[in-house]
Formats: C-alpha cells, structure tokens, sequence
C-alpha cells in the first residue's frame, strides 16, 4: 500500500480493479472505483442480483480489554454494553456538544472486545477520540485500518453465492451479526450488513493480502447469478434511494443525531456518556430541522448544495440528490425548519436558476420487500 | 477506443459532421466515457442562433454536469428529440444515433482537430 501524503494510498484489490477497467477517483485519501463500466447497470445488479465493493478504505478501530464495554458506552451515544457478542449495532461517535463526528457500526466480538467500523474520511479522528476517551479505563484502542481489507456483497443474491464458499450457516447469521468464519478458506469476520437497502454481507479480511483470493473466487461463483463488481457512484445512489445518511452530508458536527432524525439511537438510559448533557436537552427540544425525501417531476438531476422552495419561497438546502435508477427519477434529501408544513404547497428545487418542480415523498425511497 | 476519421472534433469533446452546410454536433466517446451514465441531455431550441464556442447546452450524468459548446456558427435546425425520453443513447452510440444538434452553418467551422489530433490530445488527458 502506498504511504505518500500526496499520493492517494490504494488498497490491495487496487490491480483488480485497473485490470477490470474501473474508473478510479480519490475518495478520502484512496484511490477508489467509482464505476467499472456503467454505474446504472451496477445498481440495478445490486437491486436484482448481487454487486461486490471493494470497502477497503474505512477504517477498523479494536476495543479490547476488561472494561472495553465500559469505554465503548462512555465513548459512543449507544448502549454498547448490552449488545450481545456476535451482534452489530448503528451508533454515532459525538463531540461534548453532541455534534456528530461519525456514524459507525459496532461490532461486538467477545465480551471484552469490539470492532468499530469509520468512515474512511474519520477513520483518523475516531482512532483518537476512542483513544482519548478510553483513558482511565483498562481497555486498549488499536486502529487497525491498515490490517484490513472489507468486501460488501450485497444483493438479493448475495447469500446464494456466498453460501458455498462459506464454512457458515447463512441463514443463522441474522441481519446486524458478524462472527468469525472462512470465505474462500480465508478466516474473516462475516457480517450481514450493507449500506445499499439490500440483503448482504461485508467481509472483514485480516490480513488485508487475502482480499484478492476472496475477490476473485465470488467473482467466479457469482459470474452465472449476475454479480458485478460495483463502484462508489452505485453505493451512492443505493443508500440514497434506501434513505440512509451519508457522513459529510446528511450528518456533520453541526448537526445532532436528533437533527437527522436518528434520536433513537441515543441512549439517554445509560449512564453518563460524552455528550449526554447536550443531547439530553437537544432531546427534550423542539427539533430545529427535519430531513425530508424529494422526487423531481422532471428528468434534470437533483444535486447537493441546491435550494428547497416553497411556492418560490427558499426552505432549505439540499443535502444529497441523484437519478434514482429504481425510481427512474431525480431524488434527493434536504434539511428544512421542522415545522414546515410540506402537506401543501408547491414544491420546488432551484437547478442553476431553473424551478424544477418535486414532491415531497416519504423517506426511504426504496425499501425491499422482506 | 476508434475515433471516426470523417469527423472534425474540438479540445472540448466535440465532433462536427458538415454536410450540405448542415453541421450535425455531438459529443466525443472520450466525452461520455469521461461523465458517466448520461441522464439528461439539454440542446439549444431549433432556430436558435448560436456562435462559436457558445455554451448552448448541458450534459448531465449521474456524477456531473457539463456544458455542451457550439463548435459552429449559424441556425439550429434539428436537435435530437429522442434523447429527451433515452439520453442514455449518447453512451451507447455518441458518434451516431447520439448526435444531440444540426446547425445550418453560416461560416465553414475553423480549427477543428483531426481524428488523430484529437486522439493525441486525448491521450495526454489519461
């Protein structure tokens, strides 16, 4: 893996990918698919068979040690402690004022050891936050990112395929649990998570060289099921299409989990946590803004940065939009005063000074059927 | 990737195609396969004046927007009404049924590239 601050460090699947033609960005500081061939055809594979990415880039930071629950609870908005071993949970890492640093998934591998997963963008930060909340505890915070490489398969053909290259029982891995298995005959942390809407599995490979071995043979084993590997730009517009925030837009550490209408994942119960006097009182608050799903009437895409109306008066502000390849329409997501009444009214996005006419819709704007 | 020697190309990804003093304009391989899934395409109205290097249009892909340029001056005559419902024409045949504009020129069009000097500059964008 390169190491040079000015070059974009690439991750073990990295000769995968440029031989597979991928077009590469820098996504973080990585040099990251953003599609292979057409990122429409990825994210109708991911709806309708199965897609395979290359997560490398986020980052794995280890709790471990005889109060590593007592930190994890201290140092993150849920009630880490109480999650039993072998189960993940969706949890946000914030600042003292409550503002988000992170969302992240936790896994809970034994009882006195946890996996958390950071945005790569974070991966940095939530290292040295964790380790400065642990201080005092006997607990040790390790960031492994660069010990790892993580696969995603996720599809409603993903479990097929990965079935027979897997010592695991699927269908006893129940959505948000990850234990420890073999893929491809390489020891892993098998997960049922994904970020896409879609039934699926992440792969956590340590060590990171392993990555090519179990790459190549789903790639064979998905070859006649319709499995592609898939770019970013197709992540992008799953989890969008499935309503699912995006670090850096929906979420920041300006707003609270309360503003991105994730209050429920603050575990106010507990006991005294970073944060928890802040978000106690933005908890007892009237919410100052809500998240709200648009669908254009039109076929211009919706975009980030672009402004709500409503019956032309401005409302707010874009947060994430794209052609929806589900909906066949531009969808986005915005940030409005809560109170706004969006029953009526018209509705519309300002696309560089053009009023495109939306719906407001519910979120998310996909959910598969289960 | 082949570019088509008959036509005559810009450094903005254009191609021109003049025939009978009707230029038709579309958008380079290089073009779409620099921008992604194509799905909204924006062309000047027929009878539209346009001059060289006008932004007359928009391309935009999942990812981004771009402007389209006129490579010619004179009168739009025809556009390419069927991207309106299939954009993803320009992806998947840009130098023929993917055309986007016909102009009836009003000067002949200067400083046009040739196929191999626009592949050489495109090389050096890689």
């Amino acid at each position: 893996m390169s190491e040079s601050p000015d070059e974009p460090r690439t991750t073990v699947l990295h000769d995968v990918h440029e031989s597979a033609g991928a077009t590469l960005v820098d996504f973080a500081g990585w040099l990251m698919p953003l599609r292979y061939g057409s990122e429409t055809a990825e994210h109708k594979a991911v709806r309708e068979a199965a897609g395979l990415f290359d997560l490398s880039h986020m980052g794995e930071i280890r709790v471990s040690g005889p109060q590593a629950a007592a930190v994890m609870d201290h140092a993150f908005v849920g009630f880490l402690s109480k999650v039993k071993i072998g189960r993940a949970r969706y949890t946000m890492l914030t600042g003292t004022d409550g503002g988000v640093l992170d969302d992240l998934i936790v896994y809970r591998l034994g009882e006195d050891e946890y996996l958390a997963v950071a945005n790569a963008a974070n991966a940095d930060v939530v290292a040295s936050v964790l380790a400065e909340r642990a201080e005092g505890f006997d607990a040790r915070v390790e960031d492994e990112s660069s010990q790892y490489s993580l696969i995603a398969i996720q599809g409603p053909r993903a479990a097929e395929i990965l079935a027979p290259l897997t010592d695991a029982d699927l269908g006893e891995i129940r959505y948000y649990a990850g234990y420890e298995h073999t893929v491809a005959g390489v020891p892993v942390l098998l997960a049922r998570t994904g970020y896409t809407g879609e039934d699926g599995f992440e792969i956590f490979v340590k060590p990171a060289e392993h990555a090519t071995d179990i790459w190549s043979a789903l790639m064979e084993q998905g070859a006649d099921r319709g499995l592609v590997p898939a770019g970013l730009s197709a992540r992008d517009t799953l989890r969008l299409e499935a309503g699912m925030p995006l670090y850096g837009q929906e979420l920041s550490p300006e707003l609270t989990p309360y503003d991105a209408g994730l209050g429920r994942l603050v575990k106010l119960e507990k006991d005294e946590f970073v944060g928890r006097h802040a978000l106690e009182e933005a908890s007892r608050n009237t919410r100052p803004r809500r998240l709200i799903g648009l669908a254009s009437r039109g076929r211009r895409p919706l975009r980030k940065d672009q402004q709500v109306l409503r019956d032309g008066e401005p409302v707010g502000t874009l947060t994430s939009g794209a052609p929806s390849p589900t909906l066949g329409r531009p969808i986005a997501m915005a940030y409005v005063d809560s109170e706004l009444d969006t029953a009526t009214g018209v509705f519309t996005v300002d696309v560089r000074g053009r009023g495109e006419a939306v719906d407001v819709v519910e979120l998310p704007f996909y959910q598969r059927d289960t | 990737m082949s570019v088509p020697t008959e036509l005559g190309y810009t450094a903005k990804h254009e191609w021109v195609l003049v025939k009978d003093g009707v230029a038709t304009v579309g958008i380079t391989s290089f073009a779409t396969e620099a921008l992604g899934d194509i799905v909204f395409v924006e062309v000047p109205e027929v009878g539209t004046e346009v001059t060289l290097d006008d932004p007359v249009g928009e391309v935009e892909s999942t990812k981004s927007v771009s402007d389209i340029y006129s490579p010619v001056k004179g009168e739009v005559v025809e556009i390419n009404e069927s991207l309106e419902d299939s954009p993803e024409t320009i992806n998947s045949a840009p130098y023929g049924d993917g055309w986007l504009f016909r102009v009836r020129i009003s000067e002949d069009p200067t400083g046009l590239l040739s196929a191999e000097e626009y592949t050489k500059l495109t090389e050096g964008e890689e």
